[in-house]
């Protein structure tokens, strides 16, 4: 054994070491997360809370798994949201058309996004930068268009309407709304919780190298195109799944839900968050969700409100807030040990 | 199960038909001219700035808005028009120097992030200012003329105004970019800014000035739409983003790009809503798609920028 390799084993240990505490770490931190959130029904009874934390599960899930593109690998995707929208649509339509358990129509969808997912994302992840925000919007817009003019199929403008129906599974019945905010959190917690293992694996490492220096990681043996399919698909897994708690939480889909402005809000809710840390998304979610049924509550300009606090975060913050907290400790820990 | 309605009869028969022919023509012919003034403002930020004005369906919103008023308050068409461009070019002005100045540099998605806002907050004026409602300028009494019969189509007065309007402001616009000195400083600076500065070259003026002139051509667009189109806050929107698949097509930072990708737009629109009544916007997109797919830079872009 060289010096090299004997110094690397040494320091590889301790890491290998670390990696399994925080693995723990992180399935502890969403047992305990999914506890608080499941025993909130038993302290309150108010329907609007629930509903308000549903609505966070389906668009904390799309927003996390937007982040995995945009902070994780760098690619800004401005069509993301077209996943959100299959997600709904596809997830309605099976359970509405062929009446099969819910959990059968779960899958089914997730199979079917990830072969249009890797179809689009073929095309899409050899684009850069500006060019492949560009390209995914028009995919996002062209399904968006497929839906409202393909009427017969997905009930056009109207959305998919008459609800989804929503039959009992191994005790589970989502119609009842207390399981289905059980199901949401789970859903949430479960989805957070690979999005987290995702990033924080050698993949994900890989992904944020692709991010910084693409020639460099394509050099040292990378795949980059491979890799950024991979997690394409793979993002659009999970905001198909944000879109099928979405779906049975209003138990219908809509057109919106395939328009581009979700995709818009998935960033906006990104850079409200912080892109930088693994949650800021989720920070984001609630601080949107938050702002939106407050400001809608006091005015009805709430475009003026709403715009004015974007302006604060981008030109006073600079920067997401879960961001501006890691930084700000980050500062102090420095200053605190004299640097 | 049914598919995707298509009509493919009526698309032959006016294809077959010279006076549907010219109809079809001179409506893609206007909506492409209405898209090329404002996906030129759009390139030209892109080019000389460096960045993707996402609040730029706003300056079109606020033109038609402008000239609306200027119209009700005076009587004037012409003054209309003018108001509608002058008065958005000062918007675009103020809103580069006090805003869009501080982003120069930041990540796309900052600098994205404060367009979004502005276009809240400029619907939100909108609506404030005018009220929330569909509100119609009406056409100009010069023009509620007869329609012109040309190889049996009818083509109102007002449809060749305003592709005359925006032919000229195209070549113009190509003249004086490619021959003045302002022109030829812009270009400059859209290629290498720094440099520009060094020479003495005041860079602030003229991203301002570019804003302006962006801005500016914005808004004569939605002064030129507003007798022909009802105007409603948010009524930007989808002249943004179909300006946007037109510069796309184009290629960012490319004029002539614009007014081909303007027109292609314009033509399959026109044409699409007759074939594909339900499809024509997906129809841009497809075309969006496969121009980008085999040309990842645009038709007139540059290779590799």
């Amino acid at each position: 054994m060289t010096e090299l390799e004997a110094g690397r084993a040494r320091t590889l240990l301790p890491v290998r070491g670390g990696a399994m505490l925080l693995r723990y770490r992180d399935v502890m931190i969403a047992l305990i997360a999914f506890a608080v959130l499941a025993s909130l029904p038993l302290f309150t009874g108010s329907k609007a809370l629930l509903d308000f934390v549903i609505r966070c599960s389906a668009y904390g899930l799309f927003a996390t798994s937007l982040n995995l593109l945009v902070g994780y690998t760098g690619l800004t995707s401005f069509g993301h949201g077209m996943f959100f929208g299959l997600g709904a649509y596809s997830f309605g339509l099976i359970m509405q058309k062929l009446s099969v358990p819910i959990p059968v129509a779960f899958v089914a969808t997730l199979a079917i996004t990830a072969v249009i997912a890797a179809g689009i994302g073929a095309i899409c992840v050899r684009l850069k930068e500006i060019y492949f925000a560009f390209v995914t919007l028009a995919f996002q817009m062209l399904i968006h268009s497929t839906i409202l003019s393909w009427a017969s199929f997905t009930g056009g403008d109207q959305g998919l309407r008459g609800g989804i129906p929503r039959p009992a599974f191994f005790g589970v019945d989502l119609a009842n709304h207390v399981h289905l905010y059980i199901a949401s959190c789970a859903l949430l917690v479960l989805g957070l919780l690979a999005m987290r293992q995702i990033a924080q694996s050698p993949f994900g490492y890989t992904l944020r190298m692709i991010r910084d220096n693409a020639a460099r990681a394509s050099f040292l043996g990378i795949d980059v195109w491979r890799a950024k399919l991979t997690v394409f698909v793979l993002a659009a897994l999970f905001a198909s799944m944000g879109g099928m708690v979405m779906a049975l939480f209003v138990s219908g889909a809509y057109p919106e839900f395939a328009y581009w402005t979700i995709s818009g809000e998935g960033i906006f809710i990104n850079m409200l968050g912080g892109v930088s840390t693994f949650l800021g998304p989720m920070v984001g979610t609630v601080l949107l969700l938050l702002l939106n049924d407050t400001v809608t509550r006091f005015t009805e300009y709430h475009g003026i409100v709403l715009g004015v606090v974007i302006l604060f975060f981008a030109l006073g913050l600079r920067k997401g807030l879960l961001d501006f907290v890691a930084d700000w400790f980050s500062h102090r820990r420095d200053a605190g040990e004299g640097r | 199960m049914e598919v995707l309605p298509v009509d493919l009869d009526a698309l032959a028969g006016c294809l077959s038909s010279s006076a549907c022919l010219v109809t079809q023509t001179t409506s893609g012919l206007i909506i492409g001219m209405l898209l090329f003034l404002v996906a030129v403002g759009l390139t030209l930020i892109f080019g000389v700035l460096k960045i993707v004005n996402f609040s730029h369906g706003a300056f079109y919103m606020f033109g038609a808005y402008f000239a609306m008023t200027a119209y009700q308050l005076t009587g004037s068409f012409a003054l209309a028009m003018l108001a509608g461009a002058a008065g958005t070019a000062t918007l675009g002005l103020i809103f580069e120097r006090v805003f869009m100045s501080r982003v120069y540099g930041a990540d796309v998605l900052m600098q994205l992030l404060v367009c979004y806002a502005f276009v809240l907050i400029f619907d939100d004026v909108v609506r404030l200012i005018w009220g929330p409602e569909f509100k119609s300028m009406g056409m100009p009494a010069a023009f509620q003329v007869m329609p012109l019969f040309i190889a049996g189509g009818v083509v109102p007065p007002y449809y060749l105004l305003l592709i005359g309007v925006a032919l000229a402001a195209a070549i113009v616009l190509g003249i004086g970019l490619s021959r003045s000195r302002i022109g030829k400083v812009i270009r400059a600076a859209a290629h290498n800014s720094g440099m520009v500065s060094a020479l003495g070259i005041n860079t602030g003026l003229i991203y301002g000035g570019v804003f302006a002139l962006g801005g500016g051509l914005a808004g004569l667009a939605g002064a030129l739409a507003a007798p022909v189109r009802s105007l409603t806050p948010g009524m930007g929107f989808s002249v943004l983003i179909e300006s946007f698949i037109v510069t796309v097509i184009g290629g960012m930072g490319s004029i002539v790009g614009a007014l081909v990708g303007a027109l292609l737009i314009g033509l399959i629109r026109s044409f699409g809503s007759l074939g594909f009544p339900l499809f024509t916007e997906g129809l841009m997109y497809l075309f969006m798609v496969i121009v980008l797919v085999s040309k990842p830079t645009g038709l007139f872009g540059k290779e590799a920028a």
